[in-house]
């Protein structure tokens, strides 16, 4: 007994260790608050659209069959401006349908924004209360959904897509549903 | 230039610790009594130009000189003095100098106090230390240098972050920090003994006055923290159970375990292999909270700005220290001594219950604290601990803890007799009762944890008080008592005090958490609102201009019975650089609790959000943190005087110890 016990805080130590090592590795962000949406088809909305007048963004409009990436941005928010020419490449030089969102933005803001920097978004709607941000569970803007053809989210992209954020998260996860 | 010559001080330090923890061991293994007496010497050079490097830092802080980029970070040009010094500590470089300032400065301590420690085991002792101090220097010179340069300079500085920007605040890391390094002592006393395969009482003794400092400064540093939290933060909270708190209340319940077991080993020459781990755990524990506030792997409001690299390398080293003392543990532990035997009715087995929950509690905190990170890391889903499991926790491991505390100082050595510490106890036992069925009979239901808390603190407190009329003969013999009470030993009445402090916290917590009242409104000037009898008449709000802010003080007249009693003047601050927003909440103690204001934001219309709060009896819980560390004071100053002694190798017979 006394023989195993002596080295029992030394192993409590090498696991704690192993622990912090694999969770330090990668670029994992404590900060941030995983999605519960990942796997779970979008929910239903109905919102006003940007550009075309009269005319509704709904769920429907997610599920063509096709991956698309749904961007909730608004004009106010300085990441947003950040990420946008990586969303006008990723609309132009890859071809993904991207559907942009605007939250808690006037949409008069959210045009003038979207002609200042070039429009990526296939279609775009306003979503002034911020009610269907809440039951996407955005903790903030930007961030970006993935969405496979069926409508399901495979991947929530928190915060700007800026950096590296693009070519090692965000497309590799593109080509795993394309 | 300052700069650089702090940076030369730093390297010039490394190289004296890297000497230092080499060369003592050669001179033990050759039994040259002069390469051992030079570990003295190397300590003391690493103090100097650790000193300097420091000095060159604050100097640096002091005179504004922003071509330093730790400076042009972290400091501002508009800030009070005494934020520009406290800005030296208040970042992770800064602090990290700090921490081997602290290194060099307890084991210059131990080398000049020493003398009474033979020389070889000193030798050993300092080593260690040494070899402590040159994994801080090369995580500092490598990748944490506070020296940087910054060209171009750049005009102003980013400012330090406004809620630190307080008195509270300035001093709360420093003594947190005098805690945390403080236990390396005991640390390295433990690694030495292991090596040397000896563990005596005087051992025991000569390691007590350190933990027993360690432990002082790190209980003022938590309950300074705490106190900040709870005026600053502005909802009258004071503590949060934060991965960062709980990385510093390890090390506290740790070195409390430690400070009684070493009592065991000393005064009976038994459980030494425990004491011996204890000490490793302690320090470990502040390795711990070093590395979750400075690697980013646990999200935490007291993070620094962390960066991978720095991670990797305090994980590096925690495995090294921590991995190395314990796998030394293991290969020497068993050529201790067996321990000496007593009985289960004793004074150690109460010390043993005091250590088992303890460290068990610190082993719950522990496990709260990184479950999140462990269920992460095996693919489960994010979680949070919160309150409610570590203050469970508390309720089941602290509730006997605080029983045991009653009796405990009652029970004689080797073997006591339960019966006749029941006797002297049982009108506490019976105060305790009435006052939980007093309770239980007034509320019923909810309360019986109020109850329950209520009598625990009746309990212990009036415990204390009668072991020491028992002591003192206070009953049996009345004139004589005054006489009798000067004879008692100093340690003796510092674990009086300090055990009544627990008591008072006991009862701090147990009332303000039961009866606090609150009352959030919204008031436009000349409006009254009442408080638990308390009638608060908002005045109405002035501008203010600080130093390196803009507030908006708010005015209370506070009337009780009509009569007026205080005014309060709660501000609303806006610094600008960096721009934010604090509270500074207006606080006025009263004996039978605080009233507390908070002014909010403007609601329009004249209106004011405002938070008025009652909180009957908090100021317990700060009372009886400094009874504690009066107790601690008064203990550490009998030990001087017997550690001073000369001829203090016998066993000494005084009576009790805390």
């Amino acid at each position: 007994m006394k023989n195993v016990s002596r080295f029992i805080p030394l192993f409590v130590v090498i696991a704690l260790v192993a622990l912090f090592v694999s969770m330090m590795g990668g670029d994992r962000n404590p900060q941030e608050i995983k999605s519960v949406l990942v796997g779970k088809p979008v929910p239903s909305f109905s919102l006003p659209s940007l550009t075309a007048e009269g005319a509704a963004l709904t769920e429907a409009d997610l599920k063509t069959g096709e991956p698309m990436l749904v961007n909730f941005f608004a004009s106010w928010c300085l990441p947003c401006r950040a990420e946008h020419e990586n969303l006008v490449l990723l609309a132009q030089e890859v071809g993904l349908p991207i559907i942009g969102i605007a939250y808690k933005d006037d949409p008069k803001k959210s045009r003038r924004f979207l002609d200042e920097l070039g429009d990526p978004f296939t279609k775009s709607a306003s979503d002034f209360d911020g009610r269907v941000a809440i039951d996407w569970g955005v903790t903030g803007v930007p961030e970006s959904f993935l969405i496979n053809g069926d409508g399901v989210v495979v991947y929530r992209h928190w915060g700007p897509i800026v950096g590296d954020g693009l070519a090692r998260r965000l497309l590799p996860k593109l080509r795993e549903i394309s | 230039m300052a700069g650089e010559l702090g940076h030369f001080s730093l390297i010039l330090a490394l190289m004296l610790a890297v000497t230092a923890a080499v060369v003592p061991h050669i001179g033990i293994r050759m039994g040259d009594r002069r390469l051992m007496a030079l570990a003295d010497h190397l300590v003391y050079g690493q103090f100097l130009m650790t000193i300097a490097a420091f000095g060159a830092l604050t100097y640096a802080y002091v005179t504004s000189d922003f071509s330093v980029v730790n400076v042009a970070a972290n400091s501002h040009t508009a800030k009070p003095l005494l934020y520009k010094i406290s800005g030296v500590w208040g970042n992770h470089e800064g602090s990290l100098l700090f921490w081997v300032l602290i290194l060099t400065l307890f084991a210059s301590a131990v080398a000049l106090r020493g003398k009474e420690l033979p020389l070889r085991f000193r030798a050993r002792v300092l080593a260690v230390q040494s070899a402590l101090i040159v994994g801080f220097l090369l995580f500092i010179i490598m990748v944490s240098n506070p020296f940087l340069r910054l060209d171009p300079a750049p005009l102003e500085g980013n400012g330090l972050n406004p809620l630190l920007q307080d008195p509270g605040l300035a001093f709360h890391p420093p003594l947190l920090y005098l805690g945390y390094v403080g236990l390396s002592i005991a640390f390295s006393f433990a690694v030495a003994a292991l090596i040397d395969g000896e563990v005596t009482p005087l051992w025991a003794r000569w390691v007590r006055p350190w933990t027993l400092t360690a432990w002082l400064f790190l209980t003022a540093g938590i309950t300074l923290g705490s106190w900040w939290a709870y005026y600053e933060l502005g909802w009258g909270g004071w503590w949060f159970w934060d991965p960062v708190e709980n990385a510093s209340f390890m090390p506290w319940l740790i070195a409390a375990a430690l400070l009684h077991s070493s009592i065991v080993v000393e005064k009976r020459d038994a459980l030494k292999s425990w004491t011996i781990l204890l000490s490793i755990v302690a320090f470990s524990f502040s390795l711990l909270g070093t590395f979750i506030v400075r690697s980013g792997v646990i999200n935490s409001v007291h993070a620094f700005a962390s960066d991978p690299a720095r991670g990797i390398f305090i994980l590096a080293f925690l495995a090294v220290v921590i991995g190395g003392s314990l796998t030394l543990y293991a290969w020497r532990v068993p050529k201790l001594a067996p321990s000496g035997l007593f009985g289960l009715v004793s004074r150690e087995s109460a010390l043993v219950l005091n250590n088992v929950l303890l460290s068990t509690f610190a082993a719950v905190v522990l496990v709260g604290t990184l479950y999140p990170l462990a269920i992460e890391a095996m693919g489960g889903d994010q979680i949070t601990v919160g309150p409610p499991f570590f203050e469970y926790a508390t309720i089941v491991l602290m509730s006997p803890l605080v029983v045991a505390l009653g009796f405990g100082p009652l029970l004689a050595w080797k073997r006591g007799r339960i019966s006749r510490a029941m006797q002297i106890l049982l009108p506490a036992l019976i105060v305790a009762l009435v006052v939980m069925l007093g309770v239980t009979w007034e509320y019923s239901s909810g309360y019986i944890m109020t109850a329950f808390g209520l009598a625990l603190a009746c309990w212990l407190m009036i415990s204390v008080m009668l072991e020491i009329a028992e002591r003192t003969q206070f009953f049996k013999n009345p004139s004589r008592a005054f006489a009798r009470a000067k004879a008692v030993p100093r340690a003796t009445w510092g674990m009086s005090l300090a055990h009544f402090g627990v008591g008072i916290i006991l009862l701090g917590i147990t009332v303000s958490e039961a009866w606090t009242a609150e009352k959030l409104v919204l008031m436009s000037p000349g409006e009254k609102v009442s408080v638990e009898g308390f009638e608060y008449e908002f005045m109405g709000v002035r501008p203010i201009a600080g130093p390196n802010y803009t507030a908006v003080r708010g005015h209370f007249r506070v009337a009780e019975d009509g009569k007026h009693l205080v005014d309060l003047e709660p501000e609303d601050r806006v610094y600008a650089q960096p721009p934010m927003n604090t509270t500074e909440a207006a606080i006025y103690p009263l004996f039978s609790g605080d009233l507390y204001a908070v002014i909010g934001e403007a609601a329009g219309g004249d209106k004011w959000s405002v938070r008025l709060y009652f909180k009957p009896l908090i100021s317990g819980i700060w009372l009886g943190a400094f009874l504690m560390v009066l107790g601690g004071l008064v203990s550490l100053s009998d030990r001087r005087q017997r550690i001073g002694a000369p001829k203090g190798r016998k066993k000494v017979t005084a009576g009790v110890e805390a």
